[in-house]
């Protein structure tokens, strides 16, 4: 058994899963692939069986957080050294988990490397401006509390170290966990850094974020910001603090 | 009907204050059936009957409503009761929201931990099977 993962939660992604596992098995192969069925009701857990992946089905919908967090959950039970999270939907382009897992090795202090959308003028997928401006207030955000350049706040394209597979699964955010993840690594004192990725669109399915729910989750997204700094270290443990 | 009954409270007629103490009396058995059935658990039924047995005091303690609000420097009877009425449902809210959020957050770690046993189980009996 490889100790390197690829998480890819998924629901109602018939429409993509084979090919998205497919392509993680050629591009990179060093991962075990698990998909997380997030209480699908099309037959998503049967298409990702049949490719080849590991699929753990929750017996109903947790929501993207709860479901990547039943990933680390998985990862870190089985020992994995390292995760990615690639998304169902075929936005995540696995040839670039190669580029992602190289990151990792070069700096050992790492402990999470993010595919950043921004880092690079390079020209992929463009979302509408609504969320662009969503994006970028985030980025500016994160920007700003972490103390480091972040580019790319909302970006679901991580790969974890092992401290980071620990934290997780221990602690993650509920509904639209991304932009909390990176505070919740910064308040543990876990490094995390970007690489340039490009990424598609989606090849099925709908985004999570309708433009009537962009308000409340920018909303929901900042109230848990502000409350989290408060909370500083919410569980005690895993980095270590300053010297 | 019963912040009505209140509202004399200096010398509520027999009828109303009789009234009163029976919404009290029923609550309570309400509240008690239900925890007999195990509908209700104790820790949430202590909250309604004390909200019951603060409706018996004030119906049998004549003039107690009056004398508090007077203390007070609230003007009328009645408006001391449907403030500490709305604090109490202000209350109940926030401690039902605190309920639910402890409940979801149980209900997401047990979902993840069966989707895990059951592929553990699945992956177990296959093992078994191929031996």
């Amino acid at each position: 058994m490889s100790r390197h993962l690829a998480i890819v939660p998924a629901l109602n992604e018939a429409g993509s899963i084979a090919q998205i596992v497919a392509e993680i098995h050629q591009h990179a192969a060093g991962f075990d692939v698990v998909v997380i069925d997030d209480g699908s009701t099309d037959d998503t857990a049967a298409i990702a069986a049949a490719a080849g992946a590991r699929v753990i089905s929750l017996p109903f919908n947790l929501g993207i957080g709860g479901a990547v967090q039943c990933g680390y959950l998985y990862a870190r039970d089985n020992g994995y050294q390292v995760a990615v999270q690639v998304d169902g939907d075929g936005q995540h382009d696995p040839r670039d988990i190669p580029r992602l897992l190289a990151a990792l090795a070069e700096e050992p202090a790492v402990d999470m490397i993010t595919g950043s959308r921004f880092l690079t003028g390079e020209a992929g997928y463009r979302s509408s401006a609504l969320r662009r401006l969503g994006i970028r207030v985030f980025a500016a955000l994160m920007s700003l509390i972490t103390r480091q350049r972040i580019t790319d706040a909302t970006s679901g394209f991580r790969m974890s170290a092992r401290r980071g597979i620990e934290l997780f699964a221990r602690d993650y955010p509920h509904d639209y966990p991304e932009v909390e993840a990176i505070l919740l690594l910064h308040a543990h004192r876990l490094r995390q850094r970007e690489v340039a990725v490009t990424m598609r669109p989606r090849m099925s399915g709908r985004s999570t974020i309708g433009r009537a729910l962009s308000a409340y989750y920018m909303a929901k997204v900042l109230l848990a910001v502000l409350v989290g700094m408060l909370r500083a270290r919410p569980d005690g443990g895993i980095g270590e603090p300053p010297a | 009907m019963i912040v009505l009954a209140l509202a004399h409270a200096k010398a509520p007629p027999t009828l109303q204050r009789v009234a009163v103490i029976a919404i009290a009396v029923i609550v309570v058995a309400v509240v008690v059936e239900l925890v007999r059935r195990r509908r209700l658990m104790e820790r949430y039924a202590l909250l309604w009957l004390a909200a019951a047995a603060t409706l018996f005091v004030l119906a049998v303690w004549q003039g107690l409503l009056t004398t508090l609000s007077g203390d007070l420097g609230i003007r009328s009877g009645p408006n001391l009761l449907f403030a500490v009425g709305f604090a109490f449902v202000v209350v109940l809210l926030l401690s039902m929201t605190l309920v639910i959020s402890r409940l979801s957050d149980e209900n997401k770690r047990l979902a993840q931990r069966v989707a895990l046993l059951a592929d553990r189980l699945a992956a177990l009996e296959q093992e078994r099977s191929e031996t």
